[in-house]
Formats: C-alpha cells, structure tokens, sequence
C-alpha cells in the first residue's frame, strides 16, 4: 500500500494461470472505495444469493496515528530533542501498524474472492484487477446510501420474522441457532479484546514516561547514581518496546481474528436470512396458488410463479449447506492458525522479557556486590 | 508476517549482546576502584570532594561514622498484626511494633509493644523539634488520611479499607526503619522508649485540630514568609549547588512518582480487561459448536483469567516496592529542604544578632559623649551579651552546615542503597512474572494445535 496525502492507495498485484485473464500477471492500484464497489455488486448480484459473501475490508482508519501527529506538532517547542525524536519514532510505528493491518485486511478479501470456485469468474471482479486505469467508480450518491441504510433497517426487521419462521430442514434450523447466539458472543468477546490490547498498549506508554523521567533525573546528578538511573532507564525502556510489539501482535492474531470473524458471521447469517427470505417468498406464492385455483383464474401464472420460487428456495438451499459447511471449516483452520500464532509469539515475547531483565538484575547485583561489602 | 518480525528478534538479542559485554567492564571499573581506597578511611571525613567522578564521592564516606553504622547496624524492626481497637469514631487500630536487636542501648534482644498511629506522629514531631535545628534530616511520618481512617472506623471489611491498612502498616515499618538507620536518631531516649517501654504517654497534640496543630500550621505559615524575605548570602558553592539539586529532584521525582502511579492504575484495569476478556471466551467456547475448537476457547479463557491474577500481583509488586518508596523520598526531600531552610534561618538569627550588636556599639558610643556612667556600664554589658550570641550564632551556623553537609553525604549513599535493592527486586518480580506467563502459554500451545 502506498500513502498519497489523504487517500490511501493499495498496490494490488495478481498472479494467475487462469485463461479468462488476458495477462499472467497485473498491478493496479485501487483505493479503498474501490474495494466497497466491488463488495457491492457481488452483493448485489442475484446470483450470489446462495453464497457467504466475504465481508467487505473496513475503511482504513488513521485517527490514532493522526492525533498523535497533531500532538506531536503542538508540544515541539516543549520537548526536548530527545523526547521529540522519540515520540517521532513512536509514531512512525503506530502508522506501520494500521497500515499492515489494513493491507491484510485488504488482501484477504480478495484472497476470499479469488479462492471461491465462483466468485473468481465474476466479471467485475475481473475487471477490479485487470483495468489498468482508475476504476472512477460512482461514488454512492445519497439517496443510494439512504436506500442501503433503510435496507440494512428492514433486514434486522425480518431476522426476527427469520427466526420465526418453521424451520423443516434439521441442519439449517441448527445452523440458524448457532449463528445467532455465536454472532453475539463473538462480537462481545472482540470488544473485550480491544479494551485488553488498549490496556497493554497503556502499560507500554507509561514504561515510557518512567524511562523519560528516570533520565532526566539522571542528566541533574553527576555521580555512580546517575549510571544506575541511566540504566534504569534503560531497563524501562526495553519493557516498552517489549510490551508495544507484544500489544501489537495480540491485536493482530487475537483481536482482528475476532473482528474479522465477527464480519463473516454477519455474512453467513445475511445468507440465512436470504434463503429465510426465499422460503417466505415461496410460501406466498403457495398462497396464491391455492386462491388462484379457488377462484379459477391466472392459475398458470400462479403455477409458474410457484415453481420458480421453489426452484430459487432448493438452490439456495443446497449452496447454502455447502457454503455453511466450508465456511465452519474455514474458521476452525483460522481460529487455530491464529491461537497457536499468537500463543508462540507471546512466550518468544515472555522470553524475551525474562532474558532482558535477568540480565539487567545480574549487572545491578555484579555492581552493588563491587561495591558494597 | 513472520517474516518480519525477525529482523526485530535479532535487533533484540544484538542489544542483549551489546549489553552483556558492557557488564564486564563495569564490574572490572567497580573492582579496579577499591583497592586504592581500602587504605583506610580518609584522614578529613567531611569535606567533599567536588570531583564529579562516581567512585571518589562514594568511597570518600568511609569514615568514623560509616564505619561506625556498619558496625552497629544490627537491628530488625516490623510492624504487624493490625487490631481495631474500639468502635465507631473513637475506633483506632493498633500495631504490633516488634524490635530484635543484639545492640547494647536496648535492654533486651527482643521488644514487642503496641503502638498506634498518632504514637509515631508524636514520636516524629519530637524527633523533629529536637534535631531539625541542628540540620539532621529527620525522616517523615506517614501522612494523615482522613478519608481512609473514616472508612475503617466505621467498620467496612472490603477490599479498599483492607489495602489501605496494609499500606499504612507498610508505610510504618519503613518510617521506623528508616529512623533507627540515623545513627543519631538510633541513640535518642525518645526512639528507644517508643520501641521498648509497653506504655507510651498520648500524643495528643498531633491531632490536626488541637492547639498545638493550629499553631504547627501558623508557624508553616511563617516560616513560608520568611523564606521569601531572606535573601541569604551564599558564600559556600556547595550549598547553592546541591540547594538547586535538591529543587530539581524534588519537581522530578513528583514527575516520575506521577508516572509510576499511572502505571499501576494502568496495570490494574489491565488485570481487569483480561478477566472480562476471559469470560467473554469461555462463553464464546461455550457457544462453539467444534468440539476441539471449543474446548480450546476455554482452555484460552482459564489461561488468560490465570494472566490476570498475574498482573494484579504484578500490580501490586509496582506499588508496594515503587511508588510506595517514590512517595516517601518524595516526603524525604522536602525534609531535606527544610534542612536548609533551617540553616538559611540560622544565618538570619546569626545576621539578626549583629545587627544588634552593631547598634549596641553605636549606642554605646554615643553614651560615652552623654556622660551616664550606671547607663554606660549597661550598655557595655549588653555588648558583651550581644557579642556571645554573635558568636554562638556562627558557631551554630558552622554546626549547622557541617552537620547537612554529613547528612546530605549520608542521604545520597542511602538512596543509592534504597534505589539497588529496589530496582533488584523489582526485576526479581518481572521475570518470576515472566516465567509464569511462558509456563501459561506453553501448556495452552498444544490445545490449539489439538484443533483439527
């Protein structure tokens, strides 16, 4: 990804045997409301309606890094070189970090994409990596967007009428259970994960504020005591960048991991709410068969409109379980990829810690023995 | 992802090479650095070298005195077993003071006695008003809270009024310990009966309202508009040094006690965040329906609500061993401020008296023209009044600066002493910390690689 002023442009570079691609190989550069649009006609594609959509890569977002910029230019003329150089440092790492975790989020809902037998022959996805030129996508205009907000309103309105509505087949009427008491917990468990890493990342600046003050007592004396505060200091100092990358990466395998899953559950249960929505239709249209017949007239059409929507209720049906299936799967493998991913990187960094401060205890021992007895 | 973060790994263990080699060479510099001062103490124990060179400053010290407190520094002092005595607001609590000793100044090896709050705040204000004067730094007692006592008074058994026992008896044997440590405050007839005898008479006119703490805080008062019209005239480079190293340290230890305090807070609700957090997993466990999976979101629950109760008790390591000690040097300091505000007011009475006796002579002077002989003799016998207490003036002023500059020296040794042993066991509790947390996870990493 590449930063230009204030949007944010994703490098996107493709590799592919496939023989619907003109080229084996493409770079295109798309920026984030690309991404949406692409989002968006697959979902909008009636088609797809069978089929978990990946969940679309949420807008990068650089508020923290920002306000600390802001900060950082206001108290200049108050700090001293050192600390300006220092929180410089500090923040350049934290806009490392966004940008690494929203390049992956990026990438891996393409990756979704290009890895379904489906949705990687669809033409605009396609298009998305091929067109070398900006894709001028139409932004959506307002009454577009209040349309989708007053979709998004009736949809939450009928998943209760989902979970109202009879149930026949056993596996979907589990799934439904599942993925309503799940989506829940899940979203809780990734606020709580967010409130952990915020509390790590706290600890992390206060270290911070500790070695800073310890050496400016330090710089007043000019005895043996200076030496131990320096390397007091240092010992702080140390524990901050311990405590920062261990925040960091917990944030990465744990609390995105959450997040991310939190978004593809709503997927999963926006296609139950589909094929909930298919089953209503096809109902209705029973309904209408049997007043069609009661009265004598537009009995074909009644017929027809019966049998189409039966045909579009097992076709969601039969993809659903399919997808349902693989997408269970799917996390499992991620769960665990992740658990044992941030398990080794949180004991390399306890080990890193242990190491650092037994060693700084040997050197404050070797040096108290020397000189006192 | 991995990829990246080893070029971080091996930045972290070039450091530690860094550092490690750096060790060698300190503790050669340390070893190098005794041989030349094991000659013996110094012949002038008192003046200072300004040689900014760490060794000469600490090795200089060795003098009677030190040799004297190493010699003598057989003592054991705790504080313990807190007893509510009484009940509603006449309700105190009462500390068991215990004292093992083999010096002979105490009648016998081992002393128990109960003491309560107001006894060490009376002790202290009769130390202070003893030995200030004369330039000693009198430790400070442990503040008064009134919120705090209310609460325990009143009866509440919870987690707040229990802390804030512990930390008032942990405040107390540090006062007392750091008190017998001044081999001057050791030998007083006051501190040894606060330590022996089983009754002690009540200090009464430590309470905030009582007369006695209304004129303590009218002569603060004074005191503080004194300091500002003195305009002392400072002869001595040592003074004026350390005087401005003192009002640095004071500002900056404030800072890093700030500090310090945030990061327990921090710690805390970091121990609070991982127990909710826990929760939150085991119910998403719970909810899963993948066996393996599930059971592996329990497990990372039990693991994380086992990392809580390990940052609490980290937590509770940063506050006791740090912010605590912070906080007496805090006090200590502006104790060694009042030192030399005490000094500053014994040059103004020694400045006083020659004002005085410079008018006596005039006065004297001109009565010698005035021919008064009984008026006369008067006069000439006040000057020779008013000449002794020049001269007890500057002698009290000699005293006075020797005494800080020993005191000053002694302070400085002993906070260098305080700031190893902290710092040790401080990094002593970090990587017990750490070894739990790496057996934690350790145990945690094959259930998740049990997920199939």
């Amino acid at each position: 990804a590449l930063c230009e002023r204030d949007k944010v442009k994703f490098t996107v570079h493709t590799k592919t045997t496939l023989s619907s691609f003109q080229k084996p190989e493409y770079s295109v550069q798309r920026q984030h409301e690309d991404f949406i649009w692409l989002h968006d006609t697959i979902v909008e594609t009636e088609e797809y309606a069978g089929l978990i959509i990946p969940p679309a890569p949420p807008k990068p977002d650089f508020e923290g890094p920002r306000e600390k910029m802001h900060k950082l230019g206001e108290g200049e003329s108050s700090m001293t070189k050192e600390e300006y150089a220092k929180m410089k440092q500090e923040l350049e790492a934290e806009y490392l970090a966004v940008f690494k975790k929203t390049v992956q989020v990026h990438e891996v809902f393409l990756q979704r994409l290009s890895s379904h037998p489906m949705f990687r022959k669809d033409r605009n996805f396609q298009i998305f990596l091929e067109y070398d030129q900006d894709l001028t996508v139409r932004r959506k205009n307002a009454k577009e967007m209040f349309g989708g907000f007053f979709k998004n309103m009736v949809k939450s309105a009928d998943e209760v009428l989902i979970s109202g509505v009879k149930e026949v087949d056993e596996f979907f009427e589990q799934e439904k259970n599942f993925l309503l008491d799940y989506s829940s917990k899940i979203k809780d468990a990734t606020a709580k994960a967010e409130k952990m890493t915020r509390s790590h990342k706290n600890v992390a600046d206060d270290y911070n504020h500790i070695s800073g003050a310890l050496n400016n007592i330090a710089a007043d004396n000019n005895t043996a005591f200076k030496k131990h505060l320096e390397k007091c200091a240092e010992v702080f100092e140390k524990l901050r960048k311990v405590e920062d990358r261990m925040a960091s990466d917990q944030e990465l395998k744990l609390t995105e991991l959450l997040r991310y899953y939190t978004r593809d559950i709503q997927a999963a249960k926006d296609l139950l709410y589909r094929r909930a929505r298919a089953l209503a239709d096809y109902e209705n249209s029973n309904k209408a068969l049997d007043k069609a017949r009661l009265k004598g007239k537009d009995v074909a059409q009644a017929e027809e409109n019966q049998k189409q929507c039966l045909q579009k209720f097992d076709k969601l049906s039969e993809s659903g379980k399919k997808e349902l299936t693989s997408f269970k799967a799917r996390r499992v493998v991620a769960f665990r990829k992740n658990l044992i991913e941030m398990t080794e990187l949180e004991i390399k960094h306890a080990k890193v810690r242990r190491l650092k401060c037994y060693v700084y205890h040997y050197m404050f021992i070797r040096q108290c023995s020397g000189i006192l007895i | 992802m991995s990829e990246e973060r080893d070029p971080a790994a091996l930045e972290a263990e070039d450091d530690l090479f860094v550092s490690a080699m750096e060790s060698p060479e300190a503790a050669r510099l340390s070893a190098e650095d005794i041989s030349p001062s094991s000659n013996g103490p110094k012949a002038e124990p008192v003046l200072l070298d300004d040689d900014p060179d760490d060794p000469d400053d600490l090795f200089a010290e060795i003098d009677e005195d030190e040799e004297e407190s190493r010699d003598t520094f057989d003592i054991q002092i705790s504080v313990s077993d807190p007893e509510k005595v009484g009940d509603g607001m006449n309700a105190y609590m009462v500390y068991k003071v215990l004292t093992k000793t083999s010096l002979s100044i105490f009648s016998r090896d081992e002393v128990c006695v109960k003491r309560r709050f107001s006894d060490f705040l009376g002790l202290h204000s009769k130390l202070a008003s003893k030995y200030m004067h004369m330039g000693y730094i009198v430790p400070p007692a442990p503040e008064k809270s009134i919120v705090g006592m209310t609460k325990v008074k009143v009866g509440k058994e919870d987690l707040s009024s229990v802390e804030f026992v512990e930390k008032r008896r942990s405040a107390l044997e540090r006062y007392l310990l750091r008190t017998v440590k001044h081999p001057a405050l050791l030998k007083d007839p006051d501190v040894l009966q606060f330590l022996e005898s089983s009754e002690l008479p009540r200090a009464v006119s430590t309470q905030a309202l009582s007369g006695a703490g209304i004129l303590r805080m009218v002569n603060k008062a004074a005191d503080a508009v004194n300091k500002m019209t003195i305009k002392m005239n400072e002869s001595d480079a040592w003074f004026e040094e350390k005087q401005q190293q003192f009002d640095n340290l004071d500002v900056q230890l404030r800072k890093l006690h700030a500090s310090v305090e945030s990061l327990v807070c921090h710690r805390r609700e970091l121990s609070v965040n991982t127990a909710s957090f826990a929760k939150s997993a085991a119910m998403l466990g719970n909810s899963e329906d993948h066996t393996a999976l599930s059971r592996a979101l329990s497990q990372l629950a039990e693991v994380e609500e086992k990392i809580d109760q390990l940052h609490q008790d980290q937590a509770c390591a940063d506050f006791y061993l740090i912010s605590e000690l912070l906080g007496d040097y805090v006090r200590l300091i502006t104790a060694v401020k009042g030192v030399f505000d005490q000094r500053m007011k014994t040059w103004a009475k020694c400045q006083d008296a020659q004002v005085m006796l410079q008018r006596k002579r005039e006065a004297e002077a001109k009565l010698q023209h005035a021919n008064k002989p009984d008026k006369l003799q008067q006069a000439k016998d006040e000057i020779r009044e008013w000449e002794g207490k020049v001269q007890q003036g500057e002698r009290d002023f000699e005293q006075i600066s020797k005494n800080i500059r020993r005191e000053v020296g002694r302070f400085e040794k002993d906070r260098v002493k305080d700031f190893r042993v902290v710092i040790i066991k401080y990094l002593e509790s970090l990587v017990h910390t750490q070894q739990q947390l790496i057996k934690y996870w350790e145990a945690f990493l094959p259930e998740a690689k049990a997920i199939a």
